[in-house]
């Protein structure tokens, strides 16, 4: 087979990415333009507010990025263990634990006083933990007891918010919120503030950190490295000599820790408490922003705001168009299901051996 | 390798959205010059039939006022996600007055908005308004529970068994409150009749709230009411049971024709377009706007054809004390159901007092515990 | 439909204690248990054949609506059952349309239909929220007794039935039909079947439609007789939990009624416990069955072999 001239080679570059993504895109577009045309409303109006909603000033900018910051997390907590060929979908649990522990530890520091910045590292440290301690559990299982993550990490999650329920409206609850249970909440000064010049708390910063250090570990470290053969072929690895078993439990305690440090935040930076509330689906989100995002840690960043921005131009569409919420969640369902589609269709170069063929 | 291209893809079909909507769009704000635009909010869907839907018939009250445009929001969380949807009202929609309805938003969310915006108005249903908040902050609040004790007096009348059912979703002030005023309202009457209550954890939860009711009705009780989000479900599995009804939030008459006896209702649409008109008006609205029967902030549905005269007669002769001088349902001695006394004798806890607002027991006729 | 007639029976003064709690969970583990038993059912089929759907919850609630819809539009509630089954046909078929593709993951398919099923049947439900829809009959098995209570317990919904006779025909059929064993071998290794002419693709897609069928039905049942109306929060992730119950079963259909029955009971013990005075604790109880799977998961893997039962294709077994 004789080489593609360099030109034709370069272009292929760069479509074959995009045709999947695009094709998806533009599939999501017509059906749902179909979908509320069939509800009465115009289409080309519904993606303009979207687009507004979502990205069309400041506001929108901000409240889209305020709404990707905890997929952010909670996104890793699928994407890190998936490098190790483990599907893990118990980001909910390890959130909601992570904010309860947070909480725990971050009221003694804050009653003796401690400045601000010790409390958040205790609350950071306990959110972390607990978070990591939840989801290593179906990592441990998964190599030890030889237990499916994706089947042990889901009923992990469902434990971890009945507990937190539990905890939150008994031994924890704080007698003076009466009709809304919750924690003792954590004093003011003692809040996470906002990033400086934008109204959106330091929990992005702490995101998007979190993922460049994800893809830090999973692409530049030999760690990394390694827990990607054994994602490739657990059994090579184990010739090889890698330590699979403690890797599984690394990997998937640090993808825990991730959504634990999302449920502090959203404890000490939102709520300032904890309470029913903090179960509040990010862990859900977090999964399909990871299978979208193809489990890359960076790729989670234009992911998250891309979801962030839907849910954020939610309020327009209900508004000025006065469709009901659950338009948005229609939406949000074809996107996922086109784009997961389109990943399973030929790229660009494929399409044009076949069509040559 | 191919790995370096999934990156590109995610970040270009992002980036390329956000700039399209970049360039080509300018931001508009329906802001029609002179007209009020009022923000409400609401924590579940409006068609519930019962909570939300309370409100959202208010909201439809106002709506039908001139010169007022109202903006509506449903299924809004307890996070993050209502203070900027209150943000989008006020920046995108240009609202100077807002109800976000449920309890749960106050503390921190609506704290929290109103500080940033001294300009809008925040009422929230849930009387937790006190001295030292913002000025613009309000409350209100119905006692809903004068009608819950008219509900207990009228099904006295017609229970055979002596024993009531109460499916609640947590035992919260509010919710006790109820309870235990349905539970004196009957007692008034009679007082060997207990009531049942059996929390199901939450504001929303059919199938428990399903289970409960048929649980109550294994257990011998022959009258039903409720204190979730949407009584549709335990309304409908009593009537199956063949149990009385009592309603709760809105008249769930229809669903219970054999059975549905008055019910305690929110009056919203009768309050909310009176504090449009203050607010136009520039009047000082107050902290704390409470009020029962006789304001007008609750109402009893209409007696169905099963409730008998004598019951009517005795429910409507306390009505009249309660839109008179009033009457005091909290009235010592009470004791709650572990025997100890809560309210000394010659106390009287009118509507207003404080203490109401904390209270963590279940008086004596109550079967059930809070914890 | 028929209905105990509590004014016309003597009046039971005396409640009957204790014995109110089994006899609450039996009745509740009958009604409880109808949506867990038809998913699982269901699911249990897609599963053997190699595919996991993890999509039912949506499906489930798109049942629901829909088989409330149309009982509401035509006044007959099994027209209504009907109508979600062949909902739940749809969504299988997309389900397994998609991951038909390759290099597409079944678990992410799985969520993504499942908030979509969920998105989409919350749209279309709006306007049924208010409105009544006649519901499904139910057998009064329990007329033997005086006792109003029992009477309540033993009254059997029509569906249960259906499922308590399907249960047996499943089991036998997956051992012994050749559809149950073309089904079985797509399941247990795909090479094996294509080696004998099978299409595993084509296999998976009719056990996923039959799955989604299953689970449609299984959700008409909570809007057509148990809690027997529509709302947005009818369903508590009985869809997902579903998929638990296929592995705790082991992917037996006889177990499968069981656990059902257990999950189901289990449902119903957190009201009649309160209803006899112990309060506390009830999320806890409410996570008990979750907690029990996990153990028994944990008991009866181990590294080597792979859960016993499971089939060898489906992608989280092996």
């Amino acid at each position: 087979m004789d080489a593609e001239p360099p030109r034709r080679a370069a272009l292929a570059r760069i479509l074959d990415p995009l045709a999947a993504p695009v094709a998806a895109g533009v599939a999501t577009i017509v059906i749902f333009g179909l979908f509320v045309s069939l509800a009465g409303r115009n289409p080309l109006e519904v993606y303009r507010l979207m687009a507004v909603g979502a990205f069309g000033s400041w506001f929108s900018w901000q409240n889209t990025l305020l709404r990707a910051s905890p997929l952010l997390l909670t996104g890793l907590c699928t994407a890190l263990p998936a490098q190790m060929g483990l599907v893990i979908i118990g980001g909910e649990g390890a959130f909601v634990i992570g904010g309860l522990a947070a909480i725990a530890a971050g009221l003694p520091f804050a009653d003796a006083g401690a400045p601000a910045f010790v409390v958040w590292i205790a609350m950071g440290i306990a959110g972390m933990a607990a978070g990591g301690a939840l989801i290593a559990t179906a990592g441990a299982l998964r190599h030890w007891r030889g237990v499916n993550e994706t089947i042990s990490s889901l009923l992990l999650s469902s434990i971890a918010i009945a507990v937190m329920n539990q905890i939150v409206e008994g031994p924890m609850r704080d007698p003076a919120s009466l009709n809304k249970p919750s924690t003792r909440p954590l004093p003011d000064a003692d809040l996470i503030g906002n990033l400086p010049g934008m109204d959106v708390h330091w929990g992005l910063a702490l995101g998007l950190i979190a993922c460049v250090l994800a893809w830090l570990l999973m692409r530049r470290t030999t760690f990394g490295f390694a827990a990607r053969i054994v994602g490739g072929n657990s059994r090579a690895a184990r010739m090889a000599g890698l330590p699979v078993g403690m890797m599984m439990v690394i990997v998937t305690g640090l993808g825990g820790a991730a959504a634990g440090l999302g449920g502090m935040i959203e404890v000490a930076a939102v709520q300032g408490d904890a309470n029913a509330n903090i179960a509040a689906g990010y862990g859900l989100s977090g999964i399909l922003v990871a299978f979208l995002a193809r489990q890359h840690p960076l790729a989670i960043i234009p992911v998250a705001v891309l979801l962030g921005g839907i849910s954020a131009s939610d309020g327009l569409l209900q508004r000025r168009l006065d469709l009901p919420d659950a338009a948005v969640l229609v939406l949000q369902g074809i996107l996922f299901v086109a784009l997961l589609a389109g990943e399973g269709l030929p790229s660009w170069s494929e399409w044009k051996a076949r069509m040559s063929r | 390798m191919t790995q370096d291209y999934r990156l590109s893809r995610r970040a270009v079909l992002a980036g390329l959205s956000a700039g399209a909507a970049f360039s080509a769009l300018p931001l508009s704000s329906a802001r029609a010059a002179g007209a009020l635009t009022v923000g409400f909010i609401y924590v579940g869907p409006k068609d519930d039939y019962g909570y939300n839907q309370s409100h959202a018939a208010g909201a439809t009250a106002v709506k039908a006022m001139s010169g007022v445009k109202v903006v509506e929001e449903e299924r809004v969380p307890e996070t993050i996600d209502v203070e900027k949807t209150m943000e989008s009202m006020i920046n995108l929609d240009g609202a100077t007055l807002l109800f976000p309805t449920s309890f749960g938003y106050f503390d921190p969310h609506i704290l929290k908005e109103a500080k940033k915006y001294p300009n809008v108005t925040f009422m929230h249903c849930g009387g937790l308004w006190h001295e030292g908040l913002p000025t613009n902050v309000h409350s209100y609040f119905g006692y809903i529970d004068e009608a819950e004790f008219l509900s207990g007096i009228v099904a006295a009348y017609v229970t055979k068994t002596k024993k009531f059912g109460f499916v609640a979703a947590k035992p919260i002030p509010q919710v006790l409150r109820n309870i235990n005023a349905f539970t004196l309202g009957a007692r008034s009457v009679d007082p060997t009749i207990t009531v049942q209550v059996i929390f199901t954890g939450d504001w929303s939860m059919p199938v428990k709230e399903a289970e409960a009711t048929n649980s109550l009705a294994d257990q011998g009780v022959d009258v039903v009411t409720c204190h979730v989000d949407s009584p549709k479900v335990v309304i409908e599995t009593a009537e199956k049971r063949g149990l009385f009804t009592c309603g709760y939030h809105a008249s769930q008459a229809a669903l219970a024709p054999k059975g549905y006896l008055t019910g305690a209702e929110w009056n919203w649409e009768a309050l909310y377009p009176s504090l449009v008109t203050d607010f136009e008006a520039g009047k000082t609205i107050p902290g704390l706007i409470r009020g029962g029967l006789k304001a007008g902030i609750v109402k009893t549905s209409p007696y169905t054809a099963l409730v008998p005269d004598a019951a009517k007669a005795k429910a409507d002769g306390v009505k009249a004390q309660f839109m008179g001088a009033g009457y005091v349902i909290f009235a010592g001695p009470i004791k709650d159901n572990k025997g100890a006394t809560v309210i000394d004798a010659g106390v009287m806890r009118g509507q207003t007092d404080i203490e109401l607002e904390k209270m963590s027991y279940l008086v004596e006729g109550v079967i059930g515990s809070t914890s | 439909m028929e209905r105990v007639e509590s004014e016309d029976e003597p009046v039971n003064d005396a409640s009957l204690g204790l014995w109110t709690v089994p006899i609450a969970v039996l009745g509740g583990a009958i009604r409880v248990s109808t949506p867990f038993l038809f998913v699982s059912l269901g699911e249990l089929v897609t599963e053997k054949s190699g595919r996991i759907n993890l999509g039912l919850e949506g499906t489930l609630i798109m049942g629901a609506m829909s088989g409330f819809g149309v009982a509401y539009l035509t006044g007959s509630p099994w027209l209504g059952v009907l109508a979600a089954g062949l909902v739940g046909v749809m969504f299988g078929a997309l389900h397994a349309a998609i991951c038909s593709l390759p290099r597409v993951n079944d678990i992410a398919v799985g969520i993504a239909l499942m908030i979509f099923g969920i998105g989409l049947a919350f749209y279309l439900g709006k306007p049924l929220v208010q409105p009544k829809a006649p519901t499904l009959p139910a057998l009064p098995l329990g007329f033997w007794s005086d006792i109003p209570q029992v009477r309540a317990a033993l009254e059997v919904n029509a569906l249960f039935i259906v499922g308590l006779v399907f249960t047996p025909i499943l089991s036998w059929a997956l051992a012994n039909t050749r559809w149950g064993l073309i089904v079985r071998m797509v399941g247990d290794s795909s090479e094996a079947a294509r080696a004998l002419g099978y299409s595993p693709l084509w296999v998976r897609l009719y056990a996923t439609c039959f799955g989604g069928f299953m689970a449609g039905v299984g959700g008409s049942f909570l809007s057509l007789y148990y809690p027997g109306s529509w709302s947005e929060g009818l369903s508590s992730g009985q869809g997902i939990t579903a998929v638990a119950l296929v592995i705790f079963a082991r992917w037996n259909p006889l177990a499968c009624f069981g656990a059902s029955l257990l999950f189901g009971g289990a449902g119903a013990l957190g009201p009649a416990l309160q209803a006899v005075g112990v309060t506390s604790g009830t999320y806890l109880l409410n996570a008990a069955p979750y907690f029990l799977t996990l153990l028994i998961l944990v008991f009866s893997s181990s590294s080597r072999r792979r859960v016993a039962g499971a089939p060898g294709e489906l992608s989280v077994t092996k």
